[in-house]
């Protein structure tokens, strides 16, 4: 690899490090915000104006608070957890393509950190290793109700993957690639898988909400029955963490939808703005268009939660193993028919 | 039984047909309420800026009046104290001295007088009791503050400002 691209690369892994963690930043904001607007409140407006200083309050608090290890807890472990959580979170963004091939003086260069010809596996792989932090926080606080919330969210986080994996066999097949890159290429213009897989989309979001631990199948932190559920010992930042970490996954987590269902940096009428804007304005613009449908979603997330109550536990495991899997056999089944059928 | 209202009505409980039990429908009726929400105005008073506008009977802090020439009404005669139900009030009484006739408007007047605004539940009896119109609850709301001494209110934040200053 050559010097320069190399400091790209560097360049833009630091960016997109940066872009993670700010949006998470904001999204708690945005979270607190959105809730009020949802109840006819006003929400956070007290540090800077209209509050968009609250994150940096926030973050500040969490600091400057107790660190509490509680004596029976596995030591290493329980600093392990929310560390895992986090890490786990934060490298799930290193094969989304955020945008068209980029021109800067004559050179090109990928808006990807890396495109590996398994893209979508390895975001499988990530999203399952993030219910680890989960479990081994929950494990190493020695409190019954910590125990709770990570067996719950293991199992939750079990149930919904086979779901999602196979909802997303169905886009495969249509796809025939596991590169990201190639996917969000496909989908060029207006021509975005959600049209042709509405039913493997619906699928992917509801394990989307799932495996964020998003309301309503936010049992392993459910407050009225498990206290705090798998954080329910922790303090301080190591707190601060694990709710970052949840916020960092429902980012990446909107843009693997984006990018699979919505056409990631695609949008109607890109050819003319690209011819008019140039090569290297025009893939800033798909950057733009990636983020907005990424933020819509990230909304999208935030409105569910203000509206649906949460399921039952058994409620919850019936819709997994009894609704969406076979949901999602008989998609794929009629996903195969109908392309076969029309070749 | 005979229902004797006639407003009784028999509920019939019918199995939830394929689109109740498809979830989806009802979640989308539940998010356009949410959205309609989103758009209304917000119930919020931003309390120390905005306020409330309050009744017209609207019992708050006291205050201790003064006469037309801007002398203090009250006497110290303890009437208030004994009508308070929650023993807020106290007072120590002293003569009036030659001299102070324009501060004290009776012959008796109260040296000391304290409310405990943490102890006063508001009710509005001292005002009632009072025989010289010298105590009205027609004030603000009393103030938050960090120390239980701070809420004893002497006569330094009780008592009218002077007439003509």
């Amino acid at each position: 690899m050559e010097t320069t691209d190399l400091i790209f690369r560097i360049v833009l892994i630091v960016v997109i490090f940066a872009i993670s963690l700010v949006v998470a930043m904001y999204s708690t904001y945005a979270e607190r915000k959105v809730a009020a607007f949802f109840q006819d409140r006003i929400g956070p407006n007290r540090a800077g104006p209209w509050g968009i200083l609250q994150p940096l309050a926030d973050g500040g608090k969490m600091f400057l608070k107790e660190e509490i290890i509680p004596t029976n807890a596995t030591g290493f472990l329980f600093i392990v957890g929310p560390s895992l959580a986090i890490l786990t979170a934060c490298i799930g963004s290193a094969v989304i393509p955020w945008g068209s091939a980029i021109q800067i003086g004559g050179r090109t260069f990928d808006l990807q950190v890396t495109d590996i010809n398994v893209g979508v596996l390895y975001i499988f792989g990530v999203v399952s290793l993030g219910v680890y932090g989960i479990m081994i926080g929950g494990w190493a606080s020695n409190n019954k109700y910590s125990l709770l919330g990570a067996i719950r969210a293991a199992s939750q986080n079990i149930s919904y993957e086979i779901s999602m994996g196979l909802s997303i066999i169905a886009l495969l097949m249509l796809t025939g690639t596991l590169s990201l890159k190639e996917i969000a290429e496909q989908q060029h213009g207006f021509a975005w898988n959600v049209w042709r897989q509405p039913l493997g989309f619906l699928l992917f979001l509801v394990c989307a909400f799932a495996e964020t631990n998003r309301s309503p199948f936010d049992l392993p932190e459910c407050e009225t029955e498990l206290v705090g559920g798998y954080h329910t010992e922790y303090s301080s930042m190591k707190l601060g963490f694990y709710l970052f970490a949840e916020y960092i996954n429902m980012f990446i987590s909107s843009a693997v939808m984006a990018t699979l269902y919505w056409g990631g940096y695609n949008y109607p009428g890109m050819d003319w703005v690209a011819a008019q804007a140039g090569p290297t304005i025009a893939p800033l613009i798909g950057v733009v268009v990636l983020f907005g449908k990424i933020f819509f979603s990230i909304f999208f997330f935030m409105w569910v939660r203000w509206t649906i109550p949460r399921f039952r536990y058994d409620q919850l495991m019936d819709l997994g193993w009894k609704i969406l899997i076979p949901l999602a056999i008989t998609n794929i089944v009629l996903t195969g028919v109908i392309s076969t059928l029309l070749k | 039984m005979e229902s004797l209202s006639n407003k009784r009505k028999v509920l019939e409980v019918k199995p939830l047909n394929f689109l109740e039990r498809a979830y989806l429908p009802a979640i989308v009726g539940g998010l356009s309420t949410t959205m309609k929400h989103f758009f209304k105005k917000p119930v919020t008073i931003s309390y120390p800026e905005e306020k409330r506008e309050f009744s017209e009977n609207f019992r708050g802090m006291h205050s201790l009046k003064r006469d037309e020439d801007g002398r203090e009404r009250c006497t110290a005669c303890g009437l208030c104290a004994l009508s308070c139900p929650a023993e807020a009030i106290t007072m120590t009484a002293a003569e009036r001295q030659k001299g102070e006739e324009h501060l004290y408007r009776e012959e008796k007047y109260a040296a000391v007088y304290e409310i405990n605004m943490l102890r006063c539940i508001f009710c509005g009896l001292c005002e009632e009791a009072c025989p010289k119109e010298a105590i009205y609850l027609d004030g603000d709301i009393v103030p938050a503050d960090y120390l239980r001494k701070d809420f004893i209110y002497g006569k330094d934040k009780l008592v009218e400002a002077p007439l003509n200053q």
